[in-house]
């Protein structure tokens, strides 16, 4: 176990710069996770944490050992990749007990740890099979038990479940999320899947083109993302960014309100006035704003209060999930979602009266991108 | 397994039949016209010589021997030396089993590091490398005469054998790098993170997974230089000869009239070997690949 330190880390191919200045830290037992768009660098991050690629410039620490110039067999980590990895001829225990023959640990203590970990992840019938003879679950499994089989100060983990199907996804999402809690070894998790970034993570990075855009818990990513990106990254389906200009409305004792224009009409979104003193010197200008679809429901359905703004908009399209529907309209030029109940929708092209919890509104400046 | 082509349907009308029979019989015809000359061969060198220079070319033999086969394996003369082709075949395999197996192992390391540890410049070294496979033999006689008379390997049966690993290094390079360009990186990394080091990966990750790349390298390599003459008969003298050198003495000692059974025998027997790398090896290498196969 160790805590794993990035500073300033850069990682150039040539000509183009792939991570530009990463700085992130994890504590000890943490579950770091990085998350991103496809070609975010979030994988060769990982990379350059594994040893896997070289460092441009920066310097990464795993404990209090400076790793830039160290081989990956030499890091003492473990690392399961997304396509499993498995190596074909060998059989499961031979996959497994691969690493510790290589570094020559007795054969007593190689078949103590092997009978451990298979027994974790429940693959005691499995140790005889190829990775040809394993389905897509199982392979996962062995690849898991080959990184969890030794005692590394660092586990990383590329993208490991994006090769499964929904159900089995989820089951070994909890599975390691269970294996975090009772190992309580520093993990790096590499995902683009932000619900598994949110439900694994004890501190999430959010990454963009090289950069880290946010590094904080889950909660904190969810509830106050740093800017529009992040905000329109995590959460499912993504949060609706509407463009509205900001304005002091005369009637409700000089309220802050955010009018929202587009063919359908006006809609206007009262800002809670905890907000009002911050936003002052943004009267009069273009805004962002950021409004989750789980936020926007049918009018009446929340307890009244004056946080929540009604508008009446057009049903374009309606999505049933079970225990949700999502309902797709048209709101200030985008196609925006509202997540209500099952019950509570009106036919495709109906007018539907929705009502937003303001208090939950995130505002953004659209010049810089960054949460007001 | 099903055997492939299983199961799709064929119309079965009396046109497809005629049609597959058409097909059968011009393929009949090419096995025959193939198989002609070989036929000759075995024919001729089983009948004694007085029923050769009596009978016809094609015909079967009345009076099946093997005496030509005696004569050809140890008791013929070829120059001076009268033993036989069976010393110059031990010449043949001292010289070609090292010959292949250096090559193969030296390409099957060029092919891994040239796609597995790339570093800058590789992709030059294997252009220069493929350029290897298109210099015609006779352009380095004299260069590779040269050098093995200063390496003191002039005449020798290990100066042949080196010659022919240099020669056949971009071939048995270009056939492992184009195998192990297929396989994962990712592979080769998740050994790597399991603390394995350059050949630690090779011998026991990547070997593992090529033997379809050795079969045809070491096919391709052995057919080349068993069969090969030029290289033969520049860098060997005499005692040293491979068996295709002395198959040609033997054909041209002219003493009195030429046996054209014993000829046809010795040829054959200079064939054997690369017939049997072929039937035998190649099957049980390939049988040894399925057994073991695994899919991606």
């Amino acid at each position: 176990m160790a805590k794993l330190r990035l500073d300033n880390v850069h990682k150039r191919f040539g000509p183009a710069s792939v991570l530009e200045g990463i700085s992130l830290e994890a504590a000890d037992g943490e579950f770091l996770v990085l998350v991103g768009p496809s070609g975010c660098g979030k994988s060769t991050l990982l990379n350059l944490i594994g040893g896997l690629e070289t460092i441009s410039d920066g310097q990464i620490f795993i404990g209090e050992r400076l790793v830039n110039e160290v081989a990956p067999k030499d890091r003492n980590i473990a690392m399961v990749f997304q396509s499993y990895s498995l190596y074909p001829t060998k059989t499961a225990r031979q996959n497994i007990t691969f690493g510790m023959e290589s570094r020559h640990v007795p054969k007593t203590e190689q078949n103590q740890a092997l009978a451990r970990v298979s027994e974790l992840l429940h693959i005691e019938p499995l140790l005889d099979r190829k990775p040809g003879q394993l389905s897509g679950g199982q392979r996962q499994r062995v690849a898991m038990g080959r990184a969890l089989v030794r005692n590394p100060d660092l586990f990383l983990f590329d993208e490991p479940l994006s090769n499964l199907d929904a159900k089995l996804r989820v089951e070994m999402r909890t599975e390691i999320k269970k294996l975090h809690a009772r190992l309580g070894q520093t993990m790096v998790y590499v995902t683009h899947d932000q619900v598994e970034a949110m439900t694994l993570a004890s501190r999430i990075a959010v990454m963009d083109n090289g950069h880290v855009r946010q590094f904080a818990a889950p909660e904190t990513v969810y509830e106050e993302p740093a800017d529009v990106f992040v905000a329109s990254f995590m959460g499912s389906p993504p949060m609706n960014i509407l463009p509205g200009r900001l304005i002091r409305d005369s009637g409700r004792d000089g309220a802050l309100c955010l009018e929202v224009e587009d063919r359908q009409g006006t809609a206007r979104f009262f800002l809670p006035s905890r907000m009002t003193q911050a936003l002052d010197k943004h009267v009069g200008r273009k805004l962002w704003l950021g409004l989750r679809p789980e936020i926007i429901t049918k009018a009446g359905s929340q307890k009244p209060g004056p946080e929540l703004s009604a508008f009446e908009r057009r049903v374009d399209v309606v999505e049933p999930t079970g225990p949700d529907t999502m309902i797709v309209f048209e709101l200030g030029g985008i196609e925006a979602i509202a997540r209500v109940a099952p019950g509570d929708h009106d036919p495709v092209g109906s007018v539907f009266r929705f009502e937003a919890n303001m208090d939950k509104a995130k505002l953004f400046d659209p010049e810089t991108g960054k949460r007001l | 397994m099903r055997p492939r082509g299983e199961g799709i349907v064929r119309p079965r009308t009396a046109a497809s039949a005629l049609l597959r029979l058409v097909l059968f019989a011009v393929l009949g015809l090419f096995v025959l016209y193939y198989l002609l000359p070989l036929l000759v061969m075995v024919a001729t060198s089983l009948k004694p010589l007085q029923e050769i220079l009596t009978g016809s070319l094609i015909s079967l033999p009345h009076q099946v021997t093997f005496d030509a086969w005696g004569k050809a394996w140890n008791t013929a003369c070829v120059g001076v030396r009268c033993d036989g082709l069976a010393p110059y075949i031990l010449n043949s395999a001292l010289m070609a089993v090292p010959a292949v197996f250096f090559s193969t192992m030296i390409g099957a390391i060029n092919g891994y590091a040239l796609t597995k540890w790339r570093f800058p410049g590789a992709d030059t070294i294997f252009a220069l490398l493929l350029f290897g496979c298109f210099i015609p033999f006779q352009v380095i006689l004299l260069p590779m005469a040269r050098s093995l008379g200063l390496l003191g390997l002039a005449g020798t049966l290990s100066g042949l054998a080196l010659v022919h690993v240099i020669y056949g290094i971009p071939f048995t390079t270009l056939f492992f790098r184009n195998f192990f360009i297929t396989v994962p990186k990712a592979i080769v990394d998740a050994a790597k993170i399991d603390g394995a080091g350059f050949f630690r990966i090779f011998f026991r990750v990547l070997l593992p997974l090529a033997p379809s790349a050795f079969v045809v390298t070491v096919i391709w390599q052995f057919t080349q230089i068993w069969n090969d003459y030029l290289f033969g008969v520049s860098f060997t003298a005499g005692d040293s000869n491979p068996v295709t050198v002395a198959l040609n003495n033997l054909v041209a000692t002219s003493t009195g009239v030429t046996e054209y059974n014993v000829d046809m025998a010795a040829a054959i027997i200079a064939a054997l070997p690369t017939l049997f790398v072929y039937a035998v090896a190649g099957n049980y290498f390939l049988r040894g690949l399925s057994a073991g196969a695994v899919k991606g």
